[in-house]
């Protein structure tokens, strides 16, 4: 085992152990669970084996396998920031909603009430 | 009642304690037969009190959502009561609210109308950036409406039943609210038309017209623009 090897393995299971304490307390949401094991599993695989992914690399061009994993995981994680604008656009539409039902809740309230 | 319909005049209104007050007593003076909202966009004074006191109906947004989120939830309120008609009017005294009678005429043959300052009423004047973008914006929204429109900002517009259906469920929450809705209501294929009116001094507050914000202003309005058309 090179010194390389050893630092990606201990990062990728401190990784792994933090997806999973994050799932055993409930912290994340079920649709996350799946995408974020999986990237820890393949963290952690090539963690261990840096090497695996040489022989792709090539293939589609770029020198070294290491190189790959980076340019994929910075898209990947684009594409995560991307998601996550979004679903604060989401959030902020609803919590929007629910502002407008308690404005109007609170508008009736006050027309029950007796007036003194 | 105007016109045998049941309006609504909708008022947003942030923080405008010192103003509100003369401007709803006025509202409700020249038009007794119309009801006011003032929606209060999560004031950290007592807009809403005051409003409330000066006879207007008041809802409070537990924050603030931004002009646009005020005007949506001031749609929701006349859907849910039902008005026949809804007119928006700036809560801080620009909109001299004789001219409502004349933007709800405007309804019989359009179901959007825009009280629009440059079309021959009042001595209104913009200049630099800010009169750029509002050429531009008048040019392109014109020859889209197929009528001339000179002021696609104004906040100044009245709106029959269908558009409140529309407003209630979709009006944007950003600071362009009323280009974009004019850009939707004409692509949705419906018919706009303005009138002239003269638009007053602010009774409260200073306009924001320092040539940074001017340039920011230009900016919105291109993307604005662009956004609204590409949207679907």
């Amino acid at each position: 085992m090179t010194k390389l090897t050893v630092l990606t393995a201990i990062t990728a299971m401190v990784l792994l152990v933090l997806i999973f304490e994050l799932l055993r307390r409930r912290q994340l949401r079920e649709k996350y669970t799946v995408l974020w094991m999986g990237v820890g599993l393949i963290a952690l695989v090539l963690g261990f084996f840096p090497k695996l992914l040489d022989r792709l690399a090539s293939a589609v061009g770029v020198v070294s396998g290491v190189s790959l994993v980076l340019f994929l995981g910075v898209v990947f994680l684009l594409i995560v920031c991307i998601h996550l604008s979004w679903e604060a656009s989401r959030l902020e539409e609803e919590t929007r909603t629910l502002a407008e039902e308690v404005a109007l809740i609170r508008t009736k309230l006050t027309e029950l009430e007796p007036a003194e | 009642m105007i016109n045998e319909k049941r309006v609504l005049i909708i008022m947003p209104a942030w923080n405008e304690a010192e103003s509100i007050g003369d401007v709803v007593r006025e509202v409700r003076g020249e038009l007794p037969e119309v009801d006011l909202l003032v929606v209060d966009d999560g004031s950290t004074d007592d807009t809403s009190g005051i409003a409330r006191k000066a006879g207007a109906i008041v809802t409070r947004l537990p924050y603030n959502l931004g002009i646009g989120g005020a005007m949506r939830l001031g749609y929701k309120y006349a859907r849910r009561e039902g008005y026949d008609a809804a007119v928006q009017l700036d809560a801080d005294g620009q909109h001299d609210p004789r001219y409502v009678p004349k933007l709800i005429d405007g309804l019989q043959e359009a179901p959007l109308v825009i009280g629009a300052r440059f079309a021959g009423e009042g001595d209104y004047e913009v200049r630099g950036p800010r009169h750029w973008s509002m050429i531009m914006l008048s040019f392109v929204l014109s020859k889209m409406a197929g009528c001339k429109l000179t002021d696609t900002s104004s906040g100044f517009r009245a709106c029959d039943r269908n558009l409140i259906e529309l407003f209630a469920d979709w009006y944007p929450a950003e600071y362009m609210d009323s280009v974009e809705t004019l850009i939707r209501v004409i692509r949705l294929g419906y018919k706009v038309q303005q009138v002239p009116v003269a638009m007053r001094h602010r009774l409260a507050g200073a306009p924001s017209q320092s040539p940074a914000k001017a340039v920011l202003y230009l900016g919105r309005a291109l993307l604005t623009l662009l956004l609204a058309l590409i949207r679907r």
